[in-house]
């Protein structure tokens, strides 16, 4: 099952296993394969299915043109990194430092322009008078002066994923035993009565709209007895999976956040030490979290957190990531710096819900888009990256015995071994530790602190709603501080003028103007060009598309433009439907979980298809 | 003579062009800071001498195309990881500094020096291409040195375009001044040709050439020996990063002509 409109001729190739993605998980999966694949005592069984007297032929597919192209924050206890590496260096690894200091800030709103409840303005206001006398405020913050131990993670390491990843790749391609090709996006598994027989490559030499166009080359079909898919939580391959065989009953994906970072060079007279770890939440708006991260050599990553659960129809992240570096406790360190790199990703928040089937007849799931991610301790980097340890395990368990890769071979070695393992005992506990935020943004903060003191046992809220449920009206949201005449006639000069809403809405919400000193402070645009370095190369379909146009024009929330984190997706003629540049996008799919409409036929998707492309973020920092 | 070719192709890694670079003071003179983290691309030049190198390649049976890369082991083979997805070629690596602090004349005997000793090169069928910038910082010499280190006296700068004719004798496009080529004829190989553009587009990336290419990329990589290039023979009295100046506007449905309009007056008010 492919979804090819008419018949091309497309060449074929066999391997053994088909890798879709390279991150944290995927380098799990082949580190720990690559280590069997060398050992003299374990090769002799690992041999070749496809190519009788060869070794395990081993392909992996990247998407992005680098494998150092990815974006995360990275605090991580990194347990199981450091089981597969026991004698890893940190200080062979550039950007990666031991924790070494770990806070944890409450901000205060120093402008007065956030939303806040009744109950957290008095907790502000209680905060400030007490903060005269209390040791741990200062700067408009409340230092905690404990961290949850759910949270710590002061045994941990910090880590630049893009350089961890370069680090990983090297040293599996000096094994020689498996191969990892960048540059290279699969567009959808090949599935027939219900199997995955491989993968199917992106079509290149294509126009726009897909058709073929000068030098156009069908995408590769590529088959195996398994496929491996870890493309993460955005990933079409993994999405095309659950369309096809659907979520476990009761499973759903509807807790997303966008994760935006800068990559950034601290003042030379900075006091801050490398394995410096603050977290923060608060500001800019209670519900978005942020980060610092101090590296050597006065590098730090400085980021926040948009989830989707924050209601407001003009979320958007660069902004909000400017004022939050300018908060008083954050920017007595940050003003001075230097940008030097810059991206987004989406984070799937889901969890446990959002676990999708993980193996099945010829594939297995691993990695954030099988639902990995732990939003309780705030960590996903060593959770990927021990559920691909854990099938690399099975899948040299299942060659050894020579057991074909059937659903039920699958789930016996791999989805076992997982349950079984401290990733799967502590996603039970965060399952249901973030309900509490479809209530509020206190009652979400009680609910994280219940769940992880009492191991999940108690936990506050209710089921999350569809991402599309958290979209108010522009009207309904600014009642009370920007009237409805006021909104249409922004409206009206946005579509003139074909920009996102949020910079007019938020001047007049309050939030100040950025003054920018084009080092760090500088426009969207230019933190794209100068921070992301990104680009793509011409010969590809658009990979984002708009599925009913008639949503699109009946749309008064374009949340789509507002978060786009790349400003690829702009304002279309008219108002109606959204305009894609390619050229601009950074993949974090923020788009998919931030349409206001209901896909007809499909209520959990949104009328945004997020498929597979070309470039995007050309930096190795983040 | 049967007419195929043995086409050497020098080329090697550079940052990638849209990263931020900084010069710093290493221990054997200046440096690229954090070199070792910066993704990298085939030399843009050498990549199309590449490219042409394959086309000719194609169609001319027999052919077999190397690409010798001086530069870091452990950056070729990330590099190598999407390069070699794009064309059929033979790795031969000297490992060495690609840092772009190194001298032309050490570069193209590193070059020619490990040339030399590729087993099976018929030295009566070789062509010698590669990038005509390329690690000279723009002097376009070192493909030069490295065809009369190698014995070529047939030399062609700043090509376009390399047409075998039906006797075997090469027609070639060098770019001069004023936007124009000379047409220059030449009888056969051995020759040395530094590239310009050229005029192919970049080759998709193709699995199955990927694979072919690998076989031999990672033996070839373990076999590098090391070039003596980058340790201090010459000095530099001063490097620093030119000045620039960033001002960013997005504009829908502007014709060029405006658009030039514009940035010439940008530029005027300096």
């Amino acid at each position: 099952m492919t979804r090819d409109k008419a018949a091309v001729e497309r060449q074929s190739l066999d391997v053994d296993i088909a890798c879709v993605g390279f991150g944290p998980a995927m380098g799990g999966f082949l580190a720990t394969l690559s280590s069997a694949l060398s050992d003299p005592a374990r090769q002799g069984k690992l041999t070749s299915r496809v190519m009788p007297g060869m070794p395990l032929q081993v392909v992996c597919y990247e998407r992005a043109d680098d494998i150092g192209f990815g974006v995360s924050g990275v605090v991580t206890r990194g347990r199981s990194i450091k089981k597969t590496f026991p004698d890893l260096d940190l200080s062979q690894i550039p950007m990666a430092h031991p924790v070494k200091h770990e806070k944890v800030f409450y901000l205060l709103d120093p402008l007065g322009a956030s939303r806040r409840s009744w109950i957290l303005k008095s907790a502000d206001a209680v905060l400030r008078t007490a903060g005269r006398i209390l040791p741990w405020f200062r700067d408009d913050a409340f230092e905690l002066p404990y961290i949850p131990p759910f949270m710590a993670k002061h045994d941990g390491f910090i880590l630049s994923i893009g350089q961890f990843n370069q680090w990983v790749g090297s040293q599996l391609m000096a094994s020689g035993t498996v191969q990892i090709w960048p540059g290279m996006p699969v567009r959808e598994p090949i599935v027939e009565d219900g199997k995955v027989l491989g993968i199917r490559l992106v079509d290149q030499g294509t126009d726009r709209a897909g058709r073929p166009d000068a030098g156009f080359m069908p995408g590769m079909d590529i088959r195996s007895p398994l496929t491996v898919v870890g493309d993460g939580p955005v990933g079409p391959v993994g999405r095309r999976l659950d369309e096809i065989f659907g979520l476990p009953e009761g499973g759903h994906q509807r807790d997303w956040a966008v994760g935006m970072k800068m990559v950034v060079e601290l003042p030379e007279d900075t006091p801050l030490e490398a394995g410096t770890v603050f977290h923060t939440f608060g500001f800019p708006e209670p519900e978005i979290f942020g980060f610092l991260y101090v590296y050597p050599n006065r590098i730090a990553s400085a980021g926040i957190f948009v989830p989707s659960w924050f209601e407001s129809p003009v979320r958007t992240s660069y902004r909000y990531l400017q004022h939050w570096m300018q908060h008083p406790r954050l920017w007595k360190y940050l003003k001075g710096a230097v940008m030097r790199s810059w991206g987004a990703k989406s984070l799937q928040e889901s969890g446990r819900r959002g676990e999708p089937h993980l193996a099945g007849n010829g594939y297995a799931r691993i990695g954030e888009g099988s639902g990995s991610t732990n939003v309780l301790t705030g960590s996903g980097v060593d959770e990927a990256w021990a559920t691909g340890s854990q099938l690399a395990e099975a899948v040299i368990d299942l060659w050894g015995k020579d057991k074909p890769c059937t659903k039920e071979n699958l789930e016996e070695a791999y989805v076992r071994r997982r349950r079984a393992s401290w990733v799967d005992q502590e996603s039970r506990v965060a399952e249901k530790s973030r309900d509490g935020f479809q209530w509020g943004f206190v009652p979400g903060l009680m609910g994280m602190g219940l769940a992880g003191m009492t191991n999940g046992f108690l936990h506050l809220g209710k089921e999350p709603c569809r991402p599309s449920d958290h979209i108010p009206s522009l009207e309904d949201y600014f009642k009370g501080k920007i009237s409805p005449e006021e909104i249409r006639q922004i409206r009206e000069e946005a579509v003139r003028k074909r920009t996102p809403l949020f910079e007019a809405l938020m001047d007049k919400a309050g939030w100040p103007k950025i003054q920018y000193d084009g080092k760090l402070l500088m426009s969207h645009q230019d933190a794209l060009l100068a921070g992301g370095k990104v680009q793509a190369p011409a010969g590809y379909a658009d990979h984002v598309a708009f599925v009913y146009p008639n949503l699109c024009e009946q749309c008064g929330t374009k949340v789509c433009i507002e978060l786009c984190s790349a400003q690829a997706i702009t304002m279309g003629e008219d108002g109606g439907v959204p305009a894609f540049d390619r050229e601009k996008c950074v993949h974090c799919g923020a788009c998919l979980w931030n349409c206001a409409k209901e896909r007809e036929g499909d209520p959990e998707r949104g009328n945004i298809e997020f498929g597979a492309g070309a470039g995007g973020l050309h930096s190795a920092e983040n | 003579m049967s007419g195929e070719f043995h086409i050497v192709v020098c080329g090697s890694l550079v940052p990638d062009p849209l990263q931020t670079l900084e010069p710093v003071q290493g221990p054997t003179g200046p440096a690229l800071k954090n070199e070792m983290m910066l993704p990298s691309v085939l030399d843009p030049w050498a990549a199309h001498a590449l490219y042409e190198a394959a086309n000719l390649a194609k169609k001319t049976p027999g052919s077999k195309v190397w690409l010798v890369s001086l530069g870091p082991k452990a950056k070729l083979q990330q590099l190598m990881m999407t390069i070699a997805q794009k064309a059929p070629f033979e790795l031969v690596v000297a490992d060495g500094s690609a840092s772009g602090f190194t001298d032309a004349t050490e570069t193209a005997s590193a070059l020619a020096e490990t040339i030399a000793k590729i087993q099976g090169l018929d030295r009566s069928k070789l062509l010698l291409f590669g990038g005509c910038s390329s690690a000279s910082r723009d002097a376009g010499v070192t493909v030069q040195m490295v065809g009369e280190q190698l014995g070529i006296t047939d030399q062609f700068l700043a090509v376009d375009e390399l047409t075998v004719q039906p006797d075997g004798s090469f027609k070639i496009l060098e770019r001069v001044e004023g936007g124009k080529y000379q047409v220059s004829r030449c009888a056969g190989a051995p020759a040395a040709l530094a590239w310009a553009t050229g005029n192919l587009p970049e080759p998709p990336n193709n699995p199955q050439v990927g694979m072919a290419n690998m076989r031999g990329i990672m033996p070839a990589l373990q076999k590098a020996q090391a070039a003596k290039v980058g340790l201090g023979t010459i000095t530099y009295d001063g490097v620093e990063v030119p000045k620039q100046r960033r001002d960013t506007r997005i504009v829908k449905d502007a014709s060029v002509d405006e658009i030039a309009k514009e940035i010439v007056e940008w530029m005027k008010n300096g």
